[in-house]
């Protein structure tokens, strides 16, 4: 073998090793970290994995949230305005959090309550996440196509 | 008026940036001196027309001008005078023009700095460097005009996004987009190169630096980011791998394994395709991070513009140069690859592995960044991909080299000798084993992240200074370390301080979240948080609500924090200002939730973080690395920076090389 092929296959060998090594660990860890967006609507009719983490994304209900006097549990509502899904969260809550404000939060569904671990408000007080705007769009459409669903 | 002329200041900018573009490249394929000579005259007045630009504007915020638009949605008649300045590029347009203004600036410097390169490669990289200027100022006038007046003019400014009114703030993006555009010079002499048909080693040799320097910048612009996100967003993290920070983080994995792959080339003219591709890869990947913080089709905690149409314009901008270039690249590779042969175990080879898992690692971040977007497009449902498959991707990567990083430079170039190698850095290694073995045995319940952090830091930082003292012994006084090298071992030592900072900060944190009345403490290990309540504070322009936290470590007291919620007077927006007692060994860290209950309690953040300054100490390291290296006489800057006439030319580095071996003659090949 002259010197330029072997350094050639050195190469083209190691080049090799590297792109089955990523492949293989980018596809285990995307599979294990993908974490998919659902509205209140979507939840109810069973669209979430149950169990399975996930985020849910909507609007904080007015008056809906609760806290507790003795620890940092906060119980509030998350809606798409057409259905609604309890949320249980103990922690400390963005700045931007509060009532009529759009939120993602992440974490699974637990006796019929999303125990989230995690609750982001984006920094803009007028913004809304373009997934959480086009899930409650989603949820209209929805809602419109059911026999009598006007709202 | 004033504004005005302003943006008749970036039309001119933008007339010359196509005169720079066209003229020069045209001269150079035909060979006409008088047009190649047009590049440098032009590249002066296009960026006399851009500063021009950009102090009309800065004047327009220190004069509060809120007839313009810009200025009257991002400053206030309450603002502060240095975040004035600062606001200049608080938002989408003024950092564009920032963007634009850095580029003038580093299109000077290489005009300034190059006059000893032949005459067509000099008005080539002009050329391709008036490509991107003139695609800048096209966007900049079409999309994001920063001059455009609001009618009728509002009494007073909305005010500066209350989470940029801050002094990380004021540093951050210019530091980052010297990073960023800087690399649009190693773009500019790669596709210069592929245009003209040769990879002359002193043309490698003289973009080497240029590279050097605009990775340094990257590095201490994402360095200052991830500082301000630890002690403004209040959540005590460092790094979030949100798609804005993974932006700024994929050129500058690339530009780590540019920098490695140009040495390759410029001492032994190996890997010359590659080092082309990556120069081209770095420069794309910028303006693809420009590309996803401006066109806001990613959700993120930074995304501050979203608008379709500049979205769109960048697309289309990005198809061009990516495309383009690959294009050329496809069409004039073959005709600059070669090199010289190396053997398996070399130094050529321990930087191909250090390129392939740095290209790996920009190529897993950049999968995970656009994962949401595929995901979008496909139908498949609105996909988030999360911090751990970062983390996962990346300190796999980054294992095989941080434990080969200490044979580089044991290696010799062409043929190493594995055993040679291993024998020289056994100390490094039995003082790694032993240091660990002894921590766990001691301390007991230390993590094994932490332990392997130890141990590896142990490792890189050893073996770096085992190298210098090798050195050391074997080369005559004065001739011991070059500039080059010494940049090399600081940028190394960087890395290990790193190490040591992020597995220690990531394993050993404390962080809890109470519940706390006025006058309760918490314990943390041997401290004590006591909480003392929360009182009315006033800023210049905002009004706060301030705790008072006392932190007492075996009785004695050895901080008094104080933690903010901030009203900015004319913005709704609420802002946490957390406070911190930094320390080299371990930070204290407090900031306020949110006020619980009708006894005065408030939800309360406390973390106390192990070695974090460490993270950003080894980020200034690796910064200063950078920097020293590109001050190396082999490269000229410093010479030429002493004087900068033609004449004053650094005979040994530069070695003068006329006549020109090419200029006189047309373009080989087209």
């Amino acid at each position: 073998m002259t010197p330029t092929r072997k350094r050639r296959l050195i190469i083209i060998s190691l080049v090799l090793a590297a792109v089955a090594v990523a492949a293989g660990l980018t596809v285990l860890a995307l599979q294990q970290n993908m974490t998919y967006l659902y509205s209140p609507s979507e939840v109810e009719a069973g669209e979430a994995p149950t169990g399975a983490r996930f985020r849910l994304g909507g609007v904080v209900l007015e008056h809906s949230i609760k806290r507790a006097d003795d620890s940092l549990q906060v119980d509030f509502i998350v809606t798409d305005r057409f259905h609604q899904m309890p949320v249980k969260y103990t922690g400390i809550l963005p700045d931007l959090f509060r009532e009529g404000q759009s939120i993602v939060a992440s974490g699974s569904v637990e006796d019929g309550r999303f125990v989230a671990t995690e609750v982001l408000a984006k920094h803009d007080e007028t913004y809304m996440p373009k997934e959480v705007a086009d899930a409650i769009a989603k949820a209209k459409d929805t809602h419109a196509a059911e026999p009598g669903g006007s709202h | 008026m004033i504004p005005e002329l302003g943006q008749f200041a970036l039309i001119l900018a933008l007339l010359l940036s196509v005169v720079q573009c066209v003229l020069p490249l045209i001269g150079a394929h035909s060979g006409n001196r008088a047009l190649m000579a047009v590049a440098r005259p032009a590249v002066a007045g296009q960026t006399v027309f851009v500063v021009a630009a950009f102090a009309i504007l800065t004047y327009a915020f220190t004069s509060q001008d809120f007839s313009v638009a810009y200025v009257a949605q991002n400053s206030n008649s309450l603002l502060p005078w240095f975040y004035r300045f600062s606001a200049v590029w608080g938002a989408h347009e003024g950092s564009l023009l920032l963007w634009i203004l850095i580029l003038a600036v580093w299109s000077v410097a290489v005009a300034a700095f190059s006059r000893h390169l032949p005459a067509d490669f000099m008005a080539r990289v002009l050329g391709v460097l008036g490509f991107i200027s003139c695609g800048f100022l096209l966007f900049t006038l079409l999309t994001s005009n920063p001059f455009a007046r609001i009618l009728p003019v509002p009494a007073d400014g909305i005010d500066l996004n209350p989470m940029l009114q801050d002094p990380g703030l004021i540093m951050h993006p210019p530091m980052l987009y010297m990073g960023y555009v800087g690399f649009s010079v190693a773009f500019a002499f790669a596709i210069a190169a592929l245009l003209g048909g040769r990879l002359d080693v002193r043309w490698v040799r003289w973009s080497r630096p240029w590279t050097n320097i605009a990775w340094a910048f990257l590095t201490l612009g994402i360095a200052l980011g991830s500082w301000w996100a630890y002690y403004t967003l209040g959540w005590g993290g460092w790094w979030f791998w949100d798609p804005v920070e993974n932006a700024s983080f994929m050129p500058w994995l690339v530009g780590t394994a540019l920098i490695h792959s140009q040495a390759v080339t410029e001492k032994r003219g190996s890997f010359r395709a590659w080092t082309l591709l990556l120069a081209i890869f770095a420069f794309s990947l910028s303006l693809l991070g420009t590309f996803l913080v401006r066109s806001g089709v990613l959700t993120s905690v930074h995304a501050f513009a979203t608008d379709p149409e500049r979205g769109v314009f960048i697309l289309v901008f990005l198809a061009i140069v990516v495309g383009g270039s690959l294009l050329i690249y496809a069409l004039r590779a073959p005709r600059v690859a070669g090199g010289e042969p190396f053997a398996p175990v070399s130094r050529e080879t321990a930087l191909l592995v250090n390129n392939l898992m740095f290209a790996c690692a920009a190529a897993t971040v950049l999968l995970g960044t656009l994962y949401p977007i595929i995901g979008d497009a496909f139908s498949l449902g609105r996909i988030s991909v999360g911090p751990p498959y970062f983390a996962f991707m990346f300190i796999m990567l980054m294992i095989p080299v941080v434990l080969l990083l200490p044979f580089g430079p044991f290696l010799k170039w062409r043929q190493g000798n594995p055993v040679a190698a291993m024998k020289s850095l056994l100390p490094a290694l039995v003082t790694a084993v032993v240091a660990t073995l002894l921590a766990w045995l001691l301390v007991g319940d230390l993590p094994v992240k932490a332990l392997a952090g130890t141990a590896a830091s142990l490792w890189v930082g050893l073996g770096i200074l085992l190298f210098a003292l090798s050195r050391w012994r074997k080369a005559a006084p004065g001739r011991r370390f070059t500039p080059e090298m010494l940049g090399m071992i600081c940028a190394h030592l960087g890395v290990a301080v790193f190490v040591a900072g992020v597995m220690i900060v990531e394993s050993t944190s404390i962080e809890r979240d109470v519940r706390m009345v006025p006058n309760q403490g918490v314990e943390i290990g041997s401290l004590t948080f006591q909480f003392e309540g929360v009182h009315e504070a006033r800023g210049p322009n905002f009004t706060a609500e301030q705790g008072t936290i006392t932190v007492t470590e075996g009785g004695r007291t050895i901080a008094t924090l104080h933690p903010q919620k901030r009203q900015y007077m004319r913005n709704a927006q609420v802002q946490t200002e957390a406070a911190l007692k930094p320390g080299v060994f371990r930070d204290l860290y407090v900031a306020l939730g949110e006020p619980v209950g009708d006894d005065g309690a408030w939800a309360v953040r406390i973390y106390v973080k192990p070695f974090v300054r460490w993270i950003w100490i080894g980020a200034l390291l690796m910064m200063l690395g950078g920097f020293v290296a590109a001050a190396d006489k082999r490269f000229g800057v410093v010479a030429r920076l002493r004087d900068t006439s033609p004449s004053a030319r650094d005979g040994s580095a530069n070695s003068p090389a006329l006549p020109d071996p090419e200029s006189p003659l047309p373009n080989p090949g087209t």
